[in-house]
């Protein structure tokens, strides 16, 4: 099964990037990995922050044309 | 043609009266059957339980029959589906019964879910159903004092609704005269005040302003009903007198049951509104999986697209038009003001200043909600 789900948040402004990601972590299961999309500018410091905060664990963070592409891993 | 829309709320009756309207002479001509099939003989505007919360509104000031808003040519049964069968094209209720569609029109919703949460179910008060919003305005009504916390769950329907129960308790404990022994302290799941930056940045010098204390990145993890603790996610904990919580949601069970989407949330293209893979299939509201807010005013807006592709699919052949992510709401700034936040996929709310006149535009839109549901607005 291919465990990396996109979560696409692009041009949203509510629920927002950040809160679509907690959506799809919750559901998700321990040890598998979500990627998310945003065109949002401070998705590339928020979604550390709260990656960190919680406890999981970021795996990698890039913007390609305007567009972050965040991995992170459920770790709990 | 044969059209079954699933769900009579907000969303469905919207689509099946605008529906029922385009189509008048095809459905006259019996080219085109409409039925409308839900789950409830009464229809609840429930933006109202938050008035319910606060003494504002009574229980029964927030439902009208069903069969009520409907236009006379729509075929409606209560009688919840609980099969889909997409690939068949066709639905079977509770009764038994088969209904076979050409187009079908999915618009069941959410619900709440505290009990995804260990101790939500026990330990705290929400406004997100009518036993609910009665219980928390009796718990409010003998409260005399002590630390309220306000915890919110994602994802949520109406997201606005956490800063106006803010609001709304200030006001309350103010005409009370008791708002100097009541601490209020606001949860929220992400790192600033509300998802909507402008909110955010709105919300913010008024919680200064009434003295409220605000943690954020705070996911509500569990309650301890005993020793009145909620705990976070993030590891960290709040001790209260009065626990409100704003509960996770799902989609309904049936959504879940019948494999259309992961959590109740089916997977809807954010232009066109039809399902994944199922060109005939339409979803709006709660139910979708799209990153738009979970409000009436989403479903509103939605359904006016989707009823007006349908009709022309009817009439030429083809949809005319796309979802913009247009959303409305009225912000509550308490007992007398109000603001709103108007957006799209593309671009941001402006907010202004709330005011007295922006609040009672929100009162009489409580009345007006019956005429929009009927199409007329
Ligand atoms: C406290 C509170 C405050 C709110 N405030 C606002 C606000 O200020 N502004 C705003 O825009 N929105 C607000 N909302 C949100 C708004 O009410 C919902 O987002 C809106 O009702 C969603 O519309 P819907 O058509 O998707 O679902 P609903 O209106 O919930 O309707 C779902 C329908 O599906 C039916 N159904 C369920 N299962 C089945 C089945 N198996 N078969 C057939 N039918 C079925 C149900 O009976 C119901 O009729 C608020 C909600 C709450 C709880």
């Amino acid at each position: 099964m291919n465990d990396c789900k996109i979560v696409d948040a692009r041009n949203t402004f509510c629920p927002g990037p950040l809160m679509e990601l907690i959506t799809y972590m919750k559901q998700a299961s321990v040890g598998d990995t979500l990627e998310l999309l945003s065109t949002d500018d401070g998705s590339g410091a928020d979604v550390p922050e709260w990656v960190n905060k919680a406890g999981h664990e970021l795996v990698s963070k890039e913007r390609v044309e305007g567009v972050w592409h965040i991995r992170i891993r459920k770790a709990k | 043609m044969r059209i079954v829309v699933v769900g009579g709320g907000t969303g469905g009756t919207i689509v099946a009266n605008n529906l029922s309207r385009r189509l008048v002479g095809e459905i006259r001509a019996r080219k085109v059957r409409l039925t409308l099939l839900s789950a409830s003989d009464k229809h609840m505007y429930q933006p109202g339980l938050l008035y319910v919360a606060f003494g504002q509104m009574s229980p029964d000031q927030l439902y009208r029959e069903q069969a009520s808003l409907l236009e006379s040519n729509i075929d409606f049964h209560v009688d919840p589906v609980v099969e889909f069968k997409l690939d068949e094209n066709r639905v079977r209720t509770q009764s038994g019964k088969v209904h076979e569609y050409d187009v079908l029109v999915i618009a069941t919703g959410s619900r709440i879910v505290p009990e995804l949460v260990p101790g939500m179910r026990e330990g705290a008060e929400t406004f997100y159903s009518e036993a609910g919003a009665v219980k928390m305005f009796k718990r409010l009504r003998e409260f005399e004092g002590g630390n309220v916390a306000v915890v919110v769950g994602v994802p949520h329907k109406c997201p606005i609704a956490p800063v106006e129960v803010i609001f709304s308790l200030h006001d309350y404990f103010k005409a009370r005269g008791i708002r100097d022994k009541v601490h209020i302290k606001y949860h929220y799941p992400i790192g600033r005040i509300h998802t909507i930056e402008n909110v955010a940045k709105w919300a913010k010098p008024e919680f200064d302003r009434m003295g409220i204390e605000y943690e954020t990145l705070f996911n509500v993890k569990e309650i301890d009903p005993v020793n009145r603790v909620v705990r976070s996610e993030e590891d960290t904990e709040t001790h209260y007198d009065l626990l409100i919580a704003i509960p996770p949601h799902r989609g309904m069970e049936v959504v879940e049951k019948n494999g259309l989407g992961e959590g109740g949330w089916i997977p809807t293209d954010r232009y066109k509104l039809t399902m994944n893979g199922h060109d005939n299939v339409y979803v709006l509201g709660d139910t979708t999986n799209l990153p738009v807010s979970k409000t009436g005013s989403a479903a509103h807006f939605e359904a006016e697209v989707v009823a007006e592709n349908i009709a022309s699919i009817v009439k030429i052949g083809a949809p005319v038009r796309d979802y913009d992510g247009k959303v409305y709401c009225f912000i509550e700034a308490g007992h007398d003001r109000a603001t709103y936040a108007m957006f799209n996929y593309q671009i941001p709310p402006d907010l202004k200043p709330a005011s007295k006149p922006m609040h009672w535009f929100k009162m009489a839109y409580n009345q007006m909600y019956w005429t929009s549901v009927r199409g007329l607005l």
